[in-house]
């Protein structure tokens, strides 16, 4: 065998070929229950809010507000990431997720300082996301401008 | 005399006894199949330390403690400290050998340190430069996540093809002369990259450095693998090892009758959710000192071919889109009556 591009394309087929596939259809539907489980506490939250006369967006902001927290809660007694396990984008996606990008490493990096490790490296799973998502904000808001 | 069989191998004119070996792990590895036979099993992961990464020294310190009390020797008595680790410029190693006055070679040789450092070991005997050599691996699995994947904490999902650091340290003490086992020679492996750029898929990178290691060892020995009880590549899980599997088929070697790999006898596929199986430096380390060299010792086994394999990438490098490089180093080990 020698490392020619046709002989580590010969080689990347029977790799692919003896690596196991990921359970989508599994996956997917943990990540369904899950996620919607997760989206369905939040929208009880707002609800109850609302019936006590707080106006939707208070309500909606006071909901964020209490996912984050459980979300950094579960994180830090070490329960997140065994759910995470279980349903991956279900648990990552909605702001529970969030919450846990930022707590994670806040925990990991505490032994590196609080400047330099916690401070710095809180944000190298969310930081992207936040980038990211100002960017498209920002191009989703030049189009809105536009077409109104 | 010419000690050289062909362009990789050698073998040794003088005996090397491997002395003592010594295996020192976590919770993990000792909830394993292998639980029973290791030297120290630890609950705690930091062993008393405040970060993971002195966690991983103090598992690699316990380790060559006990090889060279099991070998009664004093640190006066040895000659040599050949070790290596899985941290950023070996600072688990160095940081051991700072309370050891012992003349000290750190290797990087990734997950493959161990066949490494016996080989090096065993060339530092044979050449009549020492009596007595301490060689010793470590790796730790949330030091290891820490440096190269993400915090431990992160919900996520590993994929199937990854494999699981092995939290512990291995150590042997070779000797000029003795009783063996012995080690009788070594094949150094080459850079092999078949251009896997896969982190998660470990296995897969290293396996045709395994397999270009394991048939320039029978080449230039002039061996069939039958010549051996055991062959045993050190951390490429399931994926590797079917992969291996494969590639010495190509070359004309049915292997299956007696190969295996460390990181599928370390861990308990069904139960303990490792994925392909274990990795890192430890892996072989604890595995071969723990499962392997008992049975050496008591003539179970007569000839074992160890293979510690290592994929030699970062972080760094993956992010800028390298494929990783493997190697994987051969070490043959035989009882006293072989």
């Amino acid at each position: 065998m020698n490392n020619s591009k046709q002989e580590q394309a010969r080689f990347a087929q029977m790799v692919k070929a003896a690596s196991p596939d990921s359970r989508l259809a599994l996956d997917c539907a943990r990540a369904f229950v899950v996620g919607g489980a997760i989206c369905t506490v939040g929208q009880f939250i707002t609800n109850s809010f609302m019936s006590y006369g707080f106006v939707k967006t208070d309500a909606s902001m006071y909901t964020a507000v209490i996912l984050i927290f459980f979300g950094v809660l579960l994180t830090g007694i070490g329960v997140y990431d065994n759910l995470g396990k279980f349903a991956g984008a279900g648990s990552f996606v909605p702001i529970t997720g969030f919450a846990n990008a930022m707590a994670a490493p806040a925990i990991e990096y505490k032994r590196e300082g609080y400047v330099l490790g916690v401070g710095a490296k809180m944000f190298i799973v969310a930081g992207p996301v936040i980038v990211y998502g100002i960017a498209a904000s920002v191009v989703c808001g030049a189009v809105y401008y536009i077409i109104t | 005399m010419n000690k050289n069989l062909g362009r990789q191998s050698v073998a040794f004119e003088n005996c090397i006894t491997v002395t003592s070996v010594a295996s020192v792990v976590g919770k993990k590895e000792g909830e394993g199949p292998l639980g029973a036979r290791f030297d120290e099993v630890h609950e705690d992961a930091m062993l008393g330390k405040k970060s993971w990464e002195q966690g991983e020294a103090e598992f690699l310190k316990k380790a060559l403690e006990k090889a060279a009390e099991k070998a009664s020797l004093t640190q006066a008595d040895i000659d040599y400290v050949v070790a290596g680790d899985l941290m950023n410029q070996s600072t688990s190693s160095s940081f051991v050998l700072r309370d050891m006055p012992v003349p000290f070679f750190g290797i990087f040789g990734a997950c493959s340190a161990f066949g490494e450092g016996l080989g090096l070991g065993s060339v530092i005997l044979d050449g009549g430069f020492a009596r007595h050599v301490l060689v010793g691996a470590a790796s730790h699995f949330c030091a290891a996540e820490k440096q190269f994947r993400f915090p431990l904490e992160l919900g996520g999902q590993r994929p199937l093809t990854a494999t699981w650091t092995v939290t512990g340290a291995g150590a042997a003490v070779l000797s000029l002369g003795g009783e063996g086992p012995y080690v009788r020679g070594i094949t150094t492996g080459k850079i092999i990259d078949m251009g896997v750029k896969d982190m998660a898929n470990m296995g897969a990178a290293m396996a045709p450095a395994a397999a270009d290691t394991m048939a320039a060892h029978l080449r230039e020995f002039g061996r069939s693998p039958g010549y051996y009880d055991v062959i045993a590549t050190g951390d490429l899980g399931y994926v590797g090892r079917e992969l291996v599997v494969e590639l010495m088929a190509e070359q004309g070697y049915d292997i299956r009758a007696n190969y295996t790999d460390c990181g599928i006898e370390i861990y308990d596929q069904q139960t303990q959710d490792t994925h392909s199986g274990g990795s890192g430096c430890a892996c072989s380390a604890v595995t071969f000192a723990a499962m392997y060299y008992p049975k050496l010792v008591s003539g179970e086994l007569r000839r074992v071919l160890l293979i510690p394999t290592g994929a030699l990438g970062n972080q760094t490098t993956a992010l800028q889109g390298e494929s990783i490089p493997g190697i994987a180093h051969a070490v043959v080990i035989e009882s006293a009556g072989a």
